[in-house]
Protein backbone atom coordinates (compact mmCIF):
# COMPACT_ATOMS: atom_id res chain seq x y z
CA UNK A 1 0.00 0.00 0.00
CA UNK A 2 1.42 3.43 -0.99
CA UNK A 3 0.81 5.98 1.72
CA UNK A 4 -0.42 9.45 0.87
CA UNK A 5 2.32 11.99 1.67
CA UNK A 6 1.93 13.74 5.00
CA UNK A 7 3.81 16.74 3.63
CA UNK A 8 3.72 17.71 -0.03
CA UNK A 9 5.22 20.65 -1.87
CA UNK A 10 4.32 21.25 -5.53
CA UNK A 11 6.23 23.63 -7.83
CA UNK A 12 6.83 26.04 -5.00
CA UNK A 13 8.20 29.45 -5.88
CA UNK A 14 8.78 32.14 -3.29
CA UNK A 15 9.94 35.60 -4.32
CA UNK A 16 10.70 38.50 -2.02
CA UNK A 17 10.22 41.99 -3.39
CA UNK A 18 13.21 44.23 -2.97
CA UNK A 19 12.68 47.39 -0.92
CA UNK A 20 15.00 49.35 -3.17
CA UNK A 21 13.61 50.90 -6.32
CA UNK A 22 14.60 49.27 -9.59
CA UNK A 23 15.82 46.10 -7.85
CA UNK A 24 14.35 42.82 -9.04
CA UNK A 25 12.49 40.48 -6.71
CA UNK A 26 14.73 37.85 -5.11
CA UNK A 27 13.70 34.27 -5.75
CA UNK A 28 14.27 32.39 -2.52
CA UNK A 29 12.70 29.09 -3.65
CA UNK A 30 12.58 28.03 -7.29
CA UNK A 31 10.12 25.32 -8.29
CA UNK A 32 10.53 23.01 -5.32
CA UNK A 33 8.78 19.64 -5.36
CA UNK A 34 8.93 17.45 -2.28
CA UNK A 35 6.91 14.71 -0.62
CA UNK A 36 7.40 13.20 2.82
CA UNK A 37 5.61 9.96 3.71
CA UNK A 38 4.16 9.17 7.15
CA UNK A 39 6.69 7.75 9.58
CA UNK A 40 9.74 9.13 7.79
CA UNK A 41 12.52 11.17 9.35
CA UNK A 42 13.38 13.61 6.60
CA UNK A 43 16.49 15.80 6.64
CA UNK A 44 16.23 19.12 4.84
CA UNK A 45 19.74 20.32 4.10
CA UNK A 46 21.43 23.19 2.39
CA UNK A 47 23.94 25.98 2.96
CA UNK A 48 22.85 29.24 4.58
CA UNK A 49 20.52 31.18 2.26
CA UNK A 50 19.53 28.05 0.32
CA UNK A 51 15.83 28.55 1.04
CA UNK A 52 15.29 25.98 3.82
CA UNK A 53 13.80 28.37 6.36
CA UNK A 54 11.70 30.06 3.65
CA UNK A 55 10.27 26.65 2.70
CA UNK A 56 9.53 25.92 6.36
CA UNK A 57 7.94 29.36 6.69
CA UNK A 58 5.64 28.51 3.77
CA UNK A 59 4.73 25.17 5.39
CA UNK A 60 3.86 26.98 8.61
CA UNK A 61 1.84 29.69 6.87
CA UNK A 62 4.21 32.54 7.78
CA UNK A 63 5.00 33.33 4.15
CA UNK A 64 2.54 32.95 1.26
CA UNK A 65 3.94 31.12 -1.77
CA UNK A 66 4.40 33.27 -4.89
CA UNK A 67 3.23 30.28 -6.91
CA UNK A 68 2.80 26.58 -6.32
CA UNK A 69 1.25 24.86 -3.35
CA UNK A 70 2.15 23.16 -0.11
CA UNK A 71 0.01 20.67 1.76
CA UNK A 72 0.11 19.14 5.23
CA UNK A 73 -2.07 16.05 5.66
CA UNK A 74 -3.55 16.88 2.25
CA UNK A 75 -4.75 20.29 3.44
CA UNK A 76 -3.40 23.48 1.90
CA UNK A 77 -1.08 25.20 4.38
CA UNK A 78 -3.04 28.44 3.94
CA UNK A 79 -5.72 26.83 6.16
CA UNK A 80 -4.83 27.17 9.87
CA UNK A 81 -6.39 23.76 10.53
CA UNK A 82 -3.53 22.19 8.52
CA UNK A 83 -1.38 22.94 11.58
CA UNK A 84 -3.64 21.05 14.02
CA UNK A 85 -1.42 17.96 14.08
CA UNK A 86 2.01 19.41 13.66
CA UNK A 87 4.63 20.42 16.16
CA UNK A 88 7.14 23.15 15.31
CA UNK A 89 10.45 23.90 16.95
CA UNK A 90 12.04 27.17 15.77
CA UNK A 91 15.79 27.51 15.38
CA UNK A 92 16.19 29.66 18.47
CA UNK A 93 14.05 29.65 21.57
CA UNK A 94 11.34 32.25 21.29
CA UNK A 95 8.99 31.92 24.24
CA UNK A 96 7.30 34.20 26.73
CA UNK A 97 10.11 34.57 29.23
CA UNK A 98 7.79 35.69 32.04
CA UNK A 99 5.95 32.34 31.99
CA UNK A 100 7.06 29.07 33.55
CA UNK A 101 7.51 25.92 31.46
CA UNK A 102 4.27 24.55 32.85
CA UNK A 103 2.33 27.73 32.05
CA UNK A 104 3.61 27.91 28.51
CA UNK A 105 2.70 24.27 27.87
CA UNK A 106 -0.75 24.85 29.35
CA UNK A 107 -1.22 27.86 27.07
CA UNK A 108 -0.34 25.86 23.95
CA UNK A 109 -2.47 22.94 25.15
CA UNK A 110 -5.41 25.35 25.37
CA UNK A 111 -4.75 26.52 21.81
CA UNK A 112 -4.91 22.90 20.67
CA UNK A 113 -8.17 22.47 22.56
CA UNK A 114 -6.88 19.77 24.94
CA UNK A 115 -9.14 19.09 27.90
CA UNK A 116 -7.68 20.18 31.23
CA UNK A 117 -7.14 16.63 32.55
CA UNK A 118 -5.54 15.47 29.30
CA UNK A 119 -3.39 18.61 29.20
CA UNK A 120 -2.16 17.87 32.76
CA UNK A 121 -1.23 14.33 31.78
CA UNK A 122 0.59 15.44 28.66
CA UNK A 123 2.42 18.27 30.43
CA UNK A 124 3.66 15.84 33.10
CA UNK A 125 4.83 13.24 30.61
CA UNK A 126 6.48 15.74 28.25
CA UNK A 127 8.29 17.58 31.02
CA UNK A 128 9.63 14.22 32.16
CA UNK A 129 10.62 13.34 28.58
CA UNK A 130 12.61 16.56 28.12
CA UNK A 131 13.94 16.33 31.70
CA UNK A 132 12.50 19.65 32.87
CA UNK A 133 10.17 18.28 35.54
CA UNK A 134 12.31 19.74 38.33
CA UNK A 135 12.19 23.26 36.84
CA UNK A 136 8.54 23.35 35.77
CA UNK A 137 7.59 26.20 38.16
CA UNK A 138 10.55 28.43 37.29
CA UNK A 139 10.18 31.32 34.80
CA UNK A 140 11.77 30.52 31.43
CA UNK A 141 14.04 33.56 31.71
CA UNK A 142 15.99 31.72 34.44
CA UNK A 143 16.67 28.69 32.18
CA UNK A 144 19.94 27.89 30.44
CA UNK A 145 20.00 27.80 26.63
CA UNK A 146 19.79 24.01 26.57
CA UNK A 147 16.81 24.05 28.93
CA UNK A 148 15.07 26.67 26.78
CA UNK A 149 15.63 24.53 23.70
CA UNK A 150 14.02 21.62 25.56
CA UNK A 151 11.03 23.82 26.42
CA UNK A 152 10.81 24.39 22.67
CA UNK A 153 10.77 20.68 22.05
CA UNK A 154 8.17 20.20 24.79
CA UNK A 155 5.80 22.80 23.26
CA UNK A 156 6.26 21.14 19.87
CA UNK A 157 5.09 17.83 21.39
CA UNK A 158 2.17 19.08 23.48
CA UNK A 159 -0.50 18.09 20.93
CA UNK A 160 1.05 14.65 20.33
CA UNK A 161 1.71 15.69 16.71
CA UNK A 162 1.88 13.32 13.78
CA UNK A 163 4.37 15.58 12.03
CA UNK A 164 7.22 17.49 13.64
CA UNK A 165 8.90 20.36 11.82
CA UNK A 166 12.21 21.15 13.49
CA UNK A 167 14.37 24.05 12.36
CA UNK A 168 17.95 23.24 13.38
CA UNK A 169 16.93 21.60 16.65
CA UNK A 170 20.47 21.19 17.96
CA UNK A 171 21.76 24.62 17.00
CA UNK A 172 23.80 26.17 19.79
CA UNK A 173 23.54 23.16 22.11
CA UNK A 174 26.45 21.45 23.84
CA UNK A 175 27.25 17.79 22.96
CA UNK A 176 25.06 16.46 25.79
CA UNK A 177 22.15 18.66 24.71
CA UNK A 178 22.56 17.49 21.12
CA UNK A 179 22.62 13.88 22.20
CA UNK A 180 19.40 14.37 24.18
CA UNK A 181 17.61 16.00 21.24
CA UNK A 182 18.83 13.21 18.95
CA UNK A 183 17.53 10.61 21.41
CA UNK A 184 14.14 12.31 21.46
CA UNK A 185 13.97 12.38 17.64
CA UNK A 186 14.91 8.69 17.60
CA UNK A 187 12.17 7.94 20.14
CA UNK A 188 9.62 9.85 18.05
CA UNK A 189 10.71 7.92 15.00
CA UNK A 190 10.18 4.65 16.87
CA UNK A 191 6.68 5.88 17.80
CA UNK A 192 5.90 6.23 14.10
CA UNK A 193 5.98 10.04 14.02
CA UNK A 194 7.06 11.91 10.91
CA UNK A 195 9.93 14.31 11.46
CA UNK A 196 10.94 16.99 8.95
CA UNK A 197 14.02 18.82 10.08
CA UNK A 198 16.72 21.11 8.83
CA UNK A 199 20.22 20.89 10.20
CA UNK A 200 23.82 21.75 9.48
CA UNK A 201 25.00 18.81 11.59
CA UNK A 202 25.45 16.31 8.79
CA UNK A 203 26.71 13.54 11.06
CA UNK A 204 23.53 13.80 13.07
CA UNK A 205 21.42 13.79 9.90
CA UNK A 206 23.22 10.69 8.68
CA UNK A 207 22.42 8.94 11.97
CA UNK A 208 18.72 9.67 12.28
CA UNK A 209 17.34 10.40 8.80
CA UNK A 210 15.60 7.95 6.48
CA UNK A 211 15.80 10.37 3.56
CA UNK A 212 17.34 13.73 2.88
CA UNK A 213 16.91 16.57 0.39
CA UNK A 214 19.69 19.00 -0.42
CA UNK A 215 18.68 22.48 -1.43
CA UNK A 216 21.02 25.03 -2.96
CA UNK A 217 20.18 28.50 -4.24
CA UNK A 218 16.47 27.78 -3.87
CA UNK A 219 16.59 24.66 -6.02
CA UNK A 220 16.38 21.02 -5.07
CA UNK A 221 19.75 19.49 -6.01
CA UNK A 222 19.40 15.99 -4.63
CA UNK A 223 16.90 13.84 -2.80
CA UNK A 224 16.94 10.27 -1.58
CA UNK A 225 18.20 7.86 1.05
CA UNK A 226 21.58 8.74 2.53
CA UNK A 227 23.26 5.54 1.31
CA UNK A 228 21.81 6.00 -2.20
CA UNK A 229 23.19 9.54 -2.40
CA UNK A 230 26.57 8.48 -1.06
CA UNK A 231 26.72 5.78 -3.73
CA UNK A 232 25.43 7.99 -6.56
CA UNK A 233 27.95 10.73 -5.85
CA UNK A 234 30.78 8.24 -5.24
CA UNK A 235 31.53 9.59 -1.77
CA UNK A 236 31.99 8.01 1.63
CA UNK A 237 30.02 10.41 3.83
CA UNK A 238 26.99 12.66 3.52
CA UNK A 239 29.23 15.65 4.22
CA UNK A 240 31.25 14.89 1.09
CA UNK A 241 28.03 14.55 -0.94
CA UNK A 242 26.83 17.88 0.43
CA UNK A 243 30.08 19.68 -0.41
CA UNK A 244 30.09 18.17 -3.90
CA UNK A 245 26.51 19.27 -4.54
CA UNK A 246 27.05 22.84 -3.41
CA UNK A 247 30.23 22.85 -5.50
CA UNK A 248 32.53 23.67 -2.61
CA UNK A 249 36.19 23.88 -3.57
CA UNK A 250 38.58 22.91 -0.81
CA UNK A 251 41.37 25.39 -0.20
CA UNK A 252 44.75 24.06 -1.40
CA UNK B 1 -3.31 -3.34 12.35
CA UNK B 2 0.19 -2.67 10.97
CA UNK B 3 2.09 0.53 11.74
CA UNK B 4 1.70 1.72 8.13
CA UNK B 5 -2.04 1.12 8.22
CA UNK B 6 -2.26 3.00 11.54
CA UNK B 7 -0.51 6.01 10.01
CA UNK B 8 -2.80 5.90 6.96
CA UNK B 9 -5.77 5.75 9.33
CA UNK B 10 -4.45 8.90 11.08
CA UNK B 11 -4.57 10.84 7.81
CA UNK B 12 -8.08 9.61 7.00
CA UNK B 13 -9.28 10.54 10.53
CA UNK B 14 -7.67 13.94 10.22
CA UNK B 15 -9.37 14.64 6.88
CA UNK B 16 -12.72 13.59 8.35
CA UNK B 17 -12.15 15.82 11.37
CA UNK B 18 -11.35 18.93 9.32
CA UNK B 19 -13.94 18.28 6.61
CA UNK B 20 -16.59 20.58 8.13
CA UNK B 21 -14.17 23.50 8.16
CA UNK B 22 -14.88 25.65 5.15
CA UNK B 23 -18.06 23.79 4.30
CA UNK B 24 -20.65 26.44 5.02
CA UNK B 25 -22.59 26.91 8.23
CA UNK B 26 -21.53 23.56 9.69
CA UNK B 27 -17.93 24.63 9.28
CA UNK B 28 -18.57 27.95 10.94
CA UNK B 29 -20.26 26.41 13.96
CA UNK B 30 -17.39 23.92 14.27
CA UNK B 31 -14.74 26.65 14.02
CA UNK B 32 -16.37 29.25 16.29
CA UNK B 33 -15.65 27.62 19.70
CA UNK B 34 -12.01 27.05 18.81
CA UNK B 35 -11.67 30.68 17.67
CA UNK B 36 -13.13 31.94 20.96
CA UNK B 37 -10.91 29.54 22.92
CA UNK B 38 -7.81 30.79 21.09
CA UNK B 39 -8.74 34.44 21.58
CA UNK B 40 -9.34 33.83 25.28
CA UNK B 41 -6.07 31.91 25.69
CA UNK B 42 -4.05 34.67 24.00
CA UNK B 43 -5.87 37.25 26.13
CA UNK B 44 -4.86 35.32 29.25
CA UNK B 45 -1.18 35.68 28.34
CA UNK B 46 -1.58 39.47 28.04
CA UNK B 47 -3.15 39.65 31.51
CA UNK B 48 -0.40 37.47 33.01
CA UNK B 49 2.23 39.69 31.43
CA UNK B 50 0.64 42.85 32.79
CA UNK B 51 0.29 41.35 36.28
CA UNK B 52 3.97 40.38 36.28
CA UNK B 53 5.12 43.81 35.13
CA UNK B 54 5.24 46.80 37.47
CA UNK B 55 3.52 49.43 35.28
CA UNK B 56 0.06 49.11 36.75
CA UNK B 57 1.23 48.97 40.36
CA UNK B 58 3.40 52.07 39.92
CA UNK B 59 0.53 54.03 38.34
CA UNK B 60 -1.90 52.93 41.03
CA UNK B 61 0.45 53.87 43.87
CA UNK B 62 1.13 57.26 42.21
CA UNK B 63 -2.60 57.93 41.78
CA UNK B 64 -3.29 56.93 45.38
CA UNK B 65 -0.39 59.02 46.71
CA UNK B 66 -1.31 62.17 44.78
CA UNK B 67 -5.00 61.86 45.68
CA UNK B 68 -4.20 61.18 49.34
CA UNK B 69 -1.89 64.19 49.40
CA UNK B 70 -4.55 66.42 47.83
CA UNK B 71 -7.23 64.96 50.08
CA UNK B 72 -5.23 65.63 53.22
CA UNK B 73 -5.39 69.36 52.57
CA UNK B 74 -8.52 71.00 54.00
CA UNK B 75 -9.15 74.62 53.09
CA UNK B 76 -11.46 76.22 55.69
CA UNK B 77 -13.83 73.26 55.52
CA UNK B 78 -14.95 74.54 52.11
CA UNK B 79 -17.29 72.17 50.23
CA UNK B 80 -15.61 72.89 46.88
CA UNK B 81 -12.44 71.27 48.15
CA UNK B 82 -14.13 67.87 48.06
CA UNK B 83 -15.02 68.47 44.43
CA UNK B 84 -11.47 69.54 43.78
CA UNK B 85 -10.12 66.31 45.30
CA UNK B 86 -12.61 64.26 43.28
CA UNK B 87 -11.62 66.10 40.11
CA UNK B 88 -7.92 65.48 40.70
CA UNK B 89 -8.57 61.81 41.48
CA UNK B 90 -10.70 61.31 38.34
CA UNK B 91 -8.23 63.17 36.14
CA UNK B 92 -5.44 60.92 37.41
CA UNK B 93 -7.60 57.84 36.82
CA UNK B 94 -8.29 58.98 33.24
CA UNK B 95 -4.63 59.69 32.51
CA UNK B 96 -3.42 56.44 34.16
CA UNK B 97 -6.00 54.27 32.41
CA UNK B 98 -5.19 55.79 29.02
CA UNK B 99 -1.46 55.29 29.62
CA UNK B 100 -2.01 51.66 30.67
CA UNK B 101 -4.35 50.95 27.73
CA UNK B 102 -2.19 52.55 25.05
CA UNK B 103 1.23 51.38 26.22
CA UNK B 104 0.01 47.83 26.86
CA UNK B 105 -1.79 47.48 23.54
CA UNK B 106 0.91 49.22 21.50
CA UNK B 107 3.67 46.82 22.51
CA UNK B 108 1.78 43.53 22.18
CA UNK B 109 2.17 42.56 18.50
CA UNK B 110 5.46 44.44 17.83
CA UNK B 111 7.04 42.70 20.84
CA UNK B 112 5.74 39.33 19.69
CA UNK B 113 7.44 39.99 16.35
CA UNK B 114 10.61 41.41 17.87
CA UNK B 115 11.01 38.58 20.40
CA UNK B 116 9.84 36.14 17.72
CA UNK B 117 7.30 34.55 20.06
CA UNK B 118 4.83 35.07 17.22
CA UNK B 119 6.35 32.17 15.27
CA UNK B 120 5.64 29.27 17.63
CA UNK B 121 2.20 30.81 18.17
CA UNK B 122 1.31 31.12 14.47
CA UNK B 123 2.65 27.60 13.89
CA UNK B 124 -0.35 26.41 15.90
CA UNK B 125 -3.89 26.32 14.48
CA UNK B 126 -4.37 30.02 15.15
CA UNK B 127 -5.24 32.69 12.60
CA UNK B 128 -3.64 36.11 12.64
CA UNK B 129 -7.08 37.61 13.19
CA UNK B 130 -7.40 35.52 16.36
CA UNK B 131 -4.01 36.80 17.55
CA UNK B 132 -5.07 40.44 17.00
CA UNK B 133 -8.43 39.84 18.70
CA UNK B 134 -6.75 37.94 21.56
CA UNK B 135 -4.39 40.85 22.13
CA UNK B 136 -7.35 43.24 22.17
CA UNK B 137 -9.31 41.01 24.54
CA UNK B 138 -6.39 40.64 26.96
CA UNK B 139 -5.59 44.35 26.97
CA UNK B 140 -9.25 45.27 27.42
CA UNK B 141 -9.73 42.84 30.32
CA UNK B 142 -6.48 43.96 31.95
CA UNK B 143 -7.41 47.65 31.71
CA UNK B 144 -10.88 46.76 33.01
CA UNK B 145 -9.25 45.16 36.04
CA UNK B 146 -7.04 48.21 36.57
CA UNK B 147 -10.02 50.53 36.10
CA UNK B 148 -12.05 48.60 38.67
CA UNK B 149 -9.30 49.05 41.26
CA UNK B 150 -8.97 52.75 40.41
CA UNK B 151 -12.74 53.39 40.69
CA UNK B 152 -12.94 51.43 43.92
CA UNK B 153 -10.29 53.75 45.26
CA UNK B 154 -12.24 56.77 43.95
CA UNK B 155 -15.47 55.57 45.58
CA UNK B 156 -13.66 55.13 48.89
CA UNK B 157 -12.08 58.59 48.63
CA UNK B 158 -15.33 60.33 47.68
CA UNK B 159 -17.32 58.42 50.31
CA UNK B 160 -14.95 59.44 53.08
CA UNK B 161 -14.83 63.10 52.01
CA UNK B 162 -18.28 63.63 50.52
CA UNK B 163 -20.29 61.11 52.57
CA UNK B 164 -22.04 60.17 49.31
CA UNK B 165 -21.42 56.80 47.66
CA UNK B 166 -23.04 57.60 44.23
CA UNK B 167 -22.77 53.93 43.35
CA UNK B 168 -25.01 53.95 40.25
CA UNK B 169 -23.29 56.97 38.72
CA UNK B 170 -19.88 55.47 39.51
CA UNK B 171 -20.89 52.17 37.94
CA UNK B 172 -22.08 53.96 34.81
CA UNK B 173 -18.90 56.04 34.69
CA UNK B 174 -16.77 52.90 35.10
CA UNK B 175 -18.55 50.95 32.35
CA UNK B 176 -18.55 53.86 29.89
CA UNK B 177 -14.92 54.58 30.67
CA UNK B 178 -14.09 50.91 30.04
CA UNK B 179 -15.97 50.95 26.71
CA UNK B 180 -14.11 54.10 25.67
CA UNK B 181 -10.84 52.34 26.49
CA UNK B 182 -12.02 49.44 24.29
CA UNK B 183 -12.14 51.83 21.32
CA UNK B 184 -8.73 53.26 22.26
CA UNK B 185 -7.23 49.76 22.53
CA UNK B 186 -8.71 48.78 19.16
CA UNK B 187 -7.16 51.92 17.59
CA UNK B 188 -3.82 51.08 19.23
CA UNK B 189 -3.87 47.45 18.05
CA UNK B 190 -4.52 48.70 14.51
CA UNK B 191 -1.72 51.26 14.92
CA UNK B 192 0.68 48.55 16.15
CA UNK B 193 0.22 46.79 12.81
CA UNK B 194 0.56 49.93 10.70
CA UNK B 195 3.46 51.72 12.39
CA UNK B 196 6.82 50.03 12.63
CA UNK B 197 7.88 51.00 16.16
CA UNK B 198 5.74 50.78 19.33
CA UNK B 199 7.09 54.19 20.42
CA UNK B 200 5.75 55.91 17.29
CA UNK B 201 2.44 54.09 17.73
CA UNK B 202 2.31 55.21 21.39
CA UNK B 203 2.93 58.83 20.48
CA UNK B 204 0.52 58.92 17.54
CA UNK B 205 -2.27 57.19 19.46
CA UNK B 206 -1.85 59.44 22.51
CA UNK B 207 -1.96 62.55 20.28
CA UNK B 208 -5.03 61.28 18.38
CA UNK B 209 -6.91 60.25 21.54
CA UNK B 210 -6.02 63.46 23.38
CA UNK B 211 -7.04 65.43 20.27
CA UNK B 212 -10.41 63.69 20.11
CA UNK B 213 -11.02 64.11 23.85
CA UNK B 214 -10.12 67.80 23.90
CA UNK B 215 -11.17 69.05 20.45
CA UNK B 216 -13.54 66.40 19.09
CA UNK B 217 -16.74 68.12 20.19
CA UNK B 218 -15.65 71.50 18.77
CA UNK B 219 -14.70 70.40 15.23
CA UNK B 220 -18.14 71.18 13.75
CA UNK B 221 -18.06 74.68 15.23
CA UNK B 222 -14.59 75.29 13.82
CA UNK B 223 -15.74 73.94 10.43
CA UNK B 224 -18.47 76.63 10.25
CA UNK B 225 -15.84 79.34 10.12
CA UNK B 226 -13.81 77.75 7.30
CA UNK B 227 -14.10 78.01 3.52
CA UNK B 228 -14.69 75.06 1.21
CA UNK B 229 -13.18 72.49 0.77
CA UNK B 230 -11.72 72.70 4.30
CA UNK B 231 -15.20 72.98 5.77
CA UNK B 232 -16.34 69.70 4.19
CA UNK B 233 -13.12 67.98 5.16
CA UNK B 234 -13.45 69.05 8.80
CA UNK B 235 -17.13 68.11 8.85
CA UNK B 236 -16.27 64.66 7.47
CA UNK B 237 -13.64 64.23 10.17
CA UNK B 238 -16.18 65.32 12.80
CA UNK B 239 -18.63 62.63 11.68
CA UNK B 240 -16.01 59.90 11.13
CA UNK B 241 -14.01 60.05 14.36
CA UNK B 242 -15.24 58.15 17.42
CA UNK B 243 -16.40 60.79 19.89
CA UNK B 244 -14.60 59.54 22.97
CA UNK B 245 -15.53 62.67 24.91
CA UNK B 246 -19.10 61.30 25.13
CA UNK B 247 -17.84 58.76 27.68
CA UNK B 248 -16.53 61.37 30.06
CA UNK B 249 -18.86 61.34 33.10
CA UNK B 250 -16.43 63.13 35.37
CA UNK B 251 -18.53 66.26 35.80
CA UNK B 252 -21.54 64.20 36.90
CA UNK B 253 -19.46 62.50 39.58
CA UNK B 254 -17.63 65.63 40.72
CA UNK B 255 -20.78 67.68 41.19
CA UNK B 256 -22.93 64.72 42.34
CA UNK B 257 -25.44 65.31 39.53
CA UNK B 258 -26.62 61.71 39.59
CA UNK B 259 -26.70 59.05 36.92
CA UNK B 260 -27.61 59.23 33.22
CA UNK B 261 -30.68 57.45 31.70
CA UNK B 262 -29.95 53.76 31.11
CA UNK B 263 -31.04 54.04 27.45
CA UNK B 264 -28.37 56.68 26.85
CA UNK B 265 -25.89 54.46 28.64
CA UNK B 266 -26.82 51.52 26.39
CA UNK B 267 -26.60 53.69 23.25
CA UNK B 268 -23.13 54.85 24.22
CA UNK B 269 -22.02 51.23 24.72
CA UNK B 270 -23.41 50.26 21.31
CA UNK B 271 -21.59 53.23 19.72
CA UNK B 272 -18.31 52.08 21.29
CA UNK B 273 -18.87 48.48 20.14
CA UNK B 274 -19.41 49.62 16.53
CA UNK B 275 -16.18 51.62 16.48
CA UNK B 276 -14.15 48.93 18.26
CA UNK B 277 -15.40 46.31 15.78
CA UNK B 278 -14.53 48.56 12.82
CA UNK B 279 -10.98 49.18 14.05
CA UNK B 280 -10.46 45.51 14.92
CA UNK B 281 -11.74 44.41 11.53
CA UNK B 282 -9.22 46.77 9.91
CA UNK B 283 -6.48 45.40 12.20
CA UNK B 284 -7.30 41.80 11.20
CA UNK B 285 -7.20 42.76 7.50
CA UNK B 286 -3.85 44.53 7.85
CA UNK B 287 -2.34 41.65 9.86
CA UNK B 288 -3.56 39.07 7.33
CA UNK B 289 -1.63 40.83 4.56
CA UNK B 290 1.49 41.58 6.56
CA UNK B 291 4.53 39.31 6.06
CA UNK B 292 5.78 38.04 9.42
CA UNK B 293 9.15 36.53 8.50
Amino acid sequence: MTLAPILKIESLHVAFRSRELGQEAKLAVKGLNLAVSPGEVFGFLGPNGAGKTTTMNVLLGFVPPTSGNAFLFGVNVREPIARQRIGYLPELTYYYKFLTAEEILRFYAKIFGLRSSLADQRINSILKLVELDHARKRPIKTYSKGMQQRVGLAQALINNPDLLILDEPTSGLDPVGRMKVREIIQRLKNDGKTVFFSSHELGEVETVCDRVAILCDGQLKAEGKVEQLVRAYQCTTLEQVFLKIIDYKLAA
Amino acid sequence: MSAAAKRFRTIIDFRREIAPIGSGLAGLTAAAPSALRNIHAIGGIVIKELCRRKDFYVLFVLTALITALMGSVSFFNEVKVVRYVKEICLLLIWISSLVIAITTAARQIPFERENRTLFPLLAKPVTRGQVALGKFWGCWLATGLALFVFYLFFIVVSATRDHDLALVASLQALTLHWCMLGVVIAITVLGSLVFAAPSSNNTITIVVVAGILLLGRHLNKVALRLDEPLQSILYSIYYIIPHLELYDMRDLLIHSWGSIPWLVWLGAIAYAIVYAVLFLFAACLVFQRKPVN
